[in-house]
């Protein structure tokens, strides 16, 4: 491309644009980005890619240890296979147990039959990602092992992911208006009005959230699901967690209003409107998408903190929270170590946001 | 005034190596300065007179680095160092930094910190050359303070940066600057977020102080009335390439580079008549990824012709240490 | 016919201190200026840091709200309004009138909008909205300060400092306007492209007939622009002359000091100096009687008392000294 193409070419590069062309050249966010959507992805089709049903509780099938894939069969071909359990009774107890045996394998196949479910809650299918050949899943897939009850650890961990990466949402679109019309009244009209806010948000800021999150949980009324009662107080937190978005929006209103080119549109006689939400709300729009690319992992980490530490969701409920309370004490921990893998989704999800967010606050404003 | 240069430049080249391209901010200057003399360095913007500084004083920011060239410091100690030689935060490069070679900023509110006393920088910067006691540096920093004209020094001492006018924050730096008595004082637009009088006074203080230690001064600057004020030999900068070089009365009155010629012609003046237009140069200056073959100029230049669009023209002497680049005294007779 | 007439402007800010923000005193920013301009006239507001001269500007264009004074202001009907009392809503019908071109090329420009969208704007916002008709005022406009209007659909990221400031220029001129303010419109540009903005901003005044309120603090380009000079100090004009006047024969010491402040571009003519001693004084303090004593080489112990008013002391050239009479000072020498 020559010279004075390739200007032409970023001379009509509107501000998003250019952006976009800072923001490609992050790589570690390019890569966050992918990596987010695709838990995203995972998220939305949770029940496919799960294999067993969450619920499905079997104690003879308890700890049983991550059963590998075996992805080329005695002679080279490519034919994975899985082992089949067999079941075994303790001569002194009479429990029945079930462990892994070698000798019998089960062909894995791609979307193959499971449980029962309803693709985006409308379709009722039973297809599921990976099936097996001659046996239902449950009896065979084990990706990841089971928990304490015989449940496998793969499918509640895909659809926990459902759970912590969608709950969070709410609470961010609230804390986004909450937020954007709070800091921007404070910003743009200044005066007595932004004082009461900001001394509304220091209060609100200073409050500890585990202090917090437990007198409510203990006020939620018992009678309420476990899902209501998450929901109850993910809405209670966003009412605090507006304030950080709040004090972005009304930096950034403040700034603007010193602006040149505010000034020039007041001069030709814009209205207030005009001069909101034509100049000055695109200003730090991209500021808004970062803030809030931040806010969501935060929300996580919150949800899969209380869970884990036993105030956020309870089972039978499914979150990373939840599933981490199983690894709470050394004992199991000892006894089943691949149910701490739950732990690893949880870390690179958050650290991909956490890069997503730094890659567009940069390509946003990269004097900022 | 010393025969010897302080500091020698000879065909200094500093190129920025950006994703888009390479810039050429600096493609070739070579320059003396000598104890007792001004040298002023003059051009518009993207000329390469900033980074020209910065290179001397090895703070070139990446992605620029210093490609070729040699800058030669005579230091105290008699011997001579090409400063392209030294490693950037070597200890040699460090105490030549600050030490002998002193440096003034154009933006004295962002050159300061605000968190501590002016006394405590100007002590810092005491300390980090010379050896003395507390008391002893505090005493250097006051009278360094009284030397630049700052009133009631020992109180002073203690005042924070915001709590000075822009005047005599620029002189706090100028302090700064001549704390470990350098012999070479590099000024990059010193006074130009400055007012008028107070430039007239930090202008007044610069030659002062020359005369007092007989500093060899580089004075950065767009304003060729400062130039005309200040320097005893001047370089015209365009597009990283210097156009002109000569005593400064022959710059201002018998100028030969098309550039400078226009330059003048340009420049507003309060000996003007009122409402009259100003010569301007045709065209602006081009980006620096789309710097034009040949002589830097010729898009804008009145006098060019053939040659100029493909031929980088070579420096010719075309008076008493005055040199030109350009095609139309290429052929000069001797 | 006079298009401006200020009278009396005074703005105060009020120094706030403590936890509840008491009011502990007052900045006089603008401190009883009056001065009036004629259409197609340049007169220069001139001065220093805290001179007040910015604060003016904005006061006429009625971007903040002077504390008491006139601000006549000649609308296209004939008739004088005036600005100074008005409610933002009766401002409106007369914003078309008077516009700005500010100073910095890079934070005056909309980063988000084209340019055809940015000269458009004021035409839009005030009642333009066919399309058509509008493009083709804005290639007009574009045409007048010699833009090609193949840049319609570029973003200012895409252009010079110089070319930015025509874009302004030209978003400045959009409604018409028998004033414009321009609030140093040159300082942050190159020596070359200054050259060429001061010629267009000239010829503009020539071919359309607009006053031009320049606010500046370089002498010389103010020289080149202007016919009448004011010179401001800590918030007060201190000497109003027409351009010849003021700069061969200032009678304010103020001035006589600036005028030699400015460097000549002419080694041969570095002749004495006046250097004033001291800072320009502080407007939320300033000393009494005269503001400029402190610093002048002829003051008195009178000058130190009383205030001393703005009066004629030649055709149309008026000063604020008590002692203007009776010193004979320098002005710049003749070229």
């Amino acid at each position: 491309m020559s010279a004075t193409t390739a200007e032409n070419k970023v001379a009509v590069a509107s501000q998003r644009q250019l952006i976009w062309w800072r923001f490609r050249k992050h790589k570690l966010a390019l890569v966050s980005a992918f990596i987010v959507a695709a838990f995203y992805l995972v998220a939305m089709f949770a029940d496919t890619i799960a294999y067993t049903e969450p619920f499905d509780t079997q104690s003879a099938r308890s700890y049983i240890p991550p059963q590998p894939i075996t992805w080329f069969d005695a002679d080279g071909h490519f034919h994975p296979t899985v082992n089949a359990l067999k079941g075994k009774r303790d001569p002194r107890t009479f429990k029945l147990s079930y462990a892994p045996d070698p000798g019998e394998t089960r062909d894995l196949v791609l979307f193959g039959h499971g449980y029962e479910y309803r693709l985006f809650g409308l379709i009722p299918t039973d297809i599921h990602l990976l099936g097996v050949s001659n046996s239902r899943p449950q009896d065979a897939l084990f990706l990841l092992g089971t928990d304490q009850l015989g449940r496998d650890v793969f499918s509640r961990l895909v659809l926990a992911s459902r759970t912590s990466l969608t709950i969070g949402l709410v609470g961010v679109v609230m804390s986004l208006v909450l937020g954007v019309l709070l800091g921007g009244i404070s910003g743009l009209y200044g005066g007595w009005i932004d004082v009461v806010i900001q001394r509304v948000i220091e209060i609100l800021r200073s409050i500890p959230t585990i202090p917090l999150w437990m007198g409510l949980a203990a006020a939620v009324p018992n009678s309420w699901t476990p899902q209501q009662v998450y929901f109850a107080i993910t809405l209670i937190i966003s009412l605090i967690g507006w304030t950080e978005l709040a004090r972005v929006v009304r930096g950034r209103f403040l700034a603007l209003r010193e602006e040149d080119f505010i000034t020039a549109a007041e001069l030709a006689g814009a209205s207030q409107m005009r001069i909101i939400f034509k100049h000055m709300v695109p200003s730090f729009l991209s500021h808004i998408i970062a803030a809030v690319s931040l806010a969501l992992p935060a929300m996580i980490i919150s949800e899969t903190t209380l869970s884990f530490l036993g105030l956020g969701l309870r089972p039978p409920a499914i979150s990373w929270g939840v599933l981490l309370q199983d690894a709470q004490n050394l004992q199991t921990l000892a006894l089943a170590p691949w149910l701490l893998v739950v732990a690893l989704p949880v870390i690179v999800v958050i650290l991909a946001f956490n890069f997503l967010g730094d890659g567009l606050r940069d390509a946003a404003d990269p004097y900022g | 005034m010393a025969d010897e240069p302080i500091l020698s430049v000879r065909d200094l080249h500093t190129h920025f190596f950006a994703d888009e391209g390479v810039v050429r901010a600096v493609d070739g200057t070579s320059f003396d300065l000598h104890s007792g003399r001004t040298l002023g360095i003059v051009g518009e913007s993207g000329c390469g007179k900033s980074v020209t500084a910065k290179s001397i004083l090895r703070i070139v920011e990446r992605p620029g680095r210093i490609v070729s060239g040699q800058i030669m410091l005579r230091r105290q100690n008699g011997s001579t160092v090409d400063l392209t030689t030294l490693p950037t935060d070597g200890r040699e490069m460090r105490s030549i930094r600050g030490g002998e070679i002193g440096l003034v900023f154009q933006e004295p509110m962002s050159s300061l910190s605000a968190f501590h006393t002016i006394g405590n920088q100007l002590m810092e910067g005491i300390r980090l050359h010379k050896d003395l006691s507390k008391r002893a540096i505090r005493e250097q920093a006051i009278e360094l303070l009284n030397m630049v004209g700052i009133p009631r020094p020992s109180q002073r001492i203690d005042s924070y940066s915001f709590e000075l006018s822009g005047g005599l924050r620029q002189r706090v730096m100028i302090a700064m600057a001549l704390a470990a008595e350098p012999r070479v004082l590099i000024a990059d637009e010193p006074t130009t977020a400055l007012d008028v009088t107070t430039q007239a006074q930090i202008l007044d203080l610069i030659r002062r102080l020359q005369q007092e230690r007989d500093l060899a001064v580089m004075l950065i600057t767009h304003d060729m009335g400062v130039i005309a004020e200040m320097a005893d030999d001047v370089v015209v900068m365009y597009l990283g390439k210097e156009v002109e070089k000569g005593p400064v009365d022959e710059i201002f009155h018998a100028p030969r580079h098309p550039y400078t010629q226009s330059l003048l012609r340009s420049i507003p003046s309060v000996l003007a008549e009122p409402r009259s237009r100003l010569a301007t140069i045709t065209g602006s200056i081009p980006h620096p990824f789309a710097r034009p073959g040949g002589c830097p100029f010729h898009p804008r230049c009145p006098d060019r012709h053939a040659e100029c669009e493909t031929t980088v023209p070579a420096e010719v002497e075309i008076g008493e240490n005055h040199v030109t680049a350009c095609h139309l005294y290429t052929k000069v007779p001797a | 016919m006079t298009v401006l007439d200020v009278r009396h402007l005074r703005k105060h800010f009020p120094l706030r201190r403590g936890l509840l923000g008491r009011t502990a005193g007052y900045v006089k920013a603008v401190d009883d200026v009056s001065f009036s301009i004629e259409a197609g006239e340049t007169l220069s507001l001139v001065g220093e840091s805290g001179c007040g001269k910015t604060t003016t500007s904005r006061c006429i264009l009625r971007a903040i709200r002077p504390s008491s004074g006139e601000i006549l202001f000649r609308t296209g009907t004939g008739e004088q309004v005036d600005v100074a009392p008005l409610e933002k809503k009766q401002l409106r019908p007369l914003r078309r009138q008077m516009q700005m071109i500010f100073q910095d090329p890079f934070s005056s420009l909309n980063p988000r909008m084209t340019i055809s969208e940015i000269i458009g704007e004021p035409l839009l916002v005030n009642g333009m909205t066919d399309t058509t008709i509008r493009n083709k005022r804005v290639a007009d406009l574009l045409e007048l300060v010699q833009l090609p209007s193949a840049y319609l659909n570029r973003f200012p990221h895409a252009f010079s400092g110089g070319q930015r400031q025509r874009i302004g220029i030209a978003r400045a001129l959009a409604l018409n306007p028998s004033l414009i303010v321009a609030d140093e419109p040159v300082s942050a540009l190159d020596v070359s492209v200054q050259a060429q903005i001061v010629n267009l901003m000239l010829d503009l005044q020539d071919r359309l007939g607009l006053a031009y309120l320049f606010v500046a603090h370089d002498l010389s380009v103010v020289k080149h622009v202007s016919h009448r000079v004011a010179v401001m100090y800590v918030g007060r004009i201190v000497e109003i002359a027409p351009t010849t006047g003021l700069f061969n024969t200032p009678w304010h010491p103020y001035t006589e000091a600036l005028l030699s402040a400015v460097p000549v571009p002419d080694p041969r003519r570095r002749a004495q100096r006046i250097v004033l001693e001291g800072d320009v004084a502080d407007p939320s303090n300033p000393p009494s009687g005269c503001h400029f004593h402190p610093r002048c080489q002829y003051a008195t112990d009178r000058c130190r008392i009383e205030t001393p008013a703005l009066r004629e002391i030649a055709p149309g050239h008026s000063v604020r000294c008590l002692r203007a009479e009776e010193l004979s000072l320098m002005g710049v020498p003749a070229a």
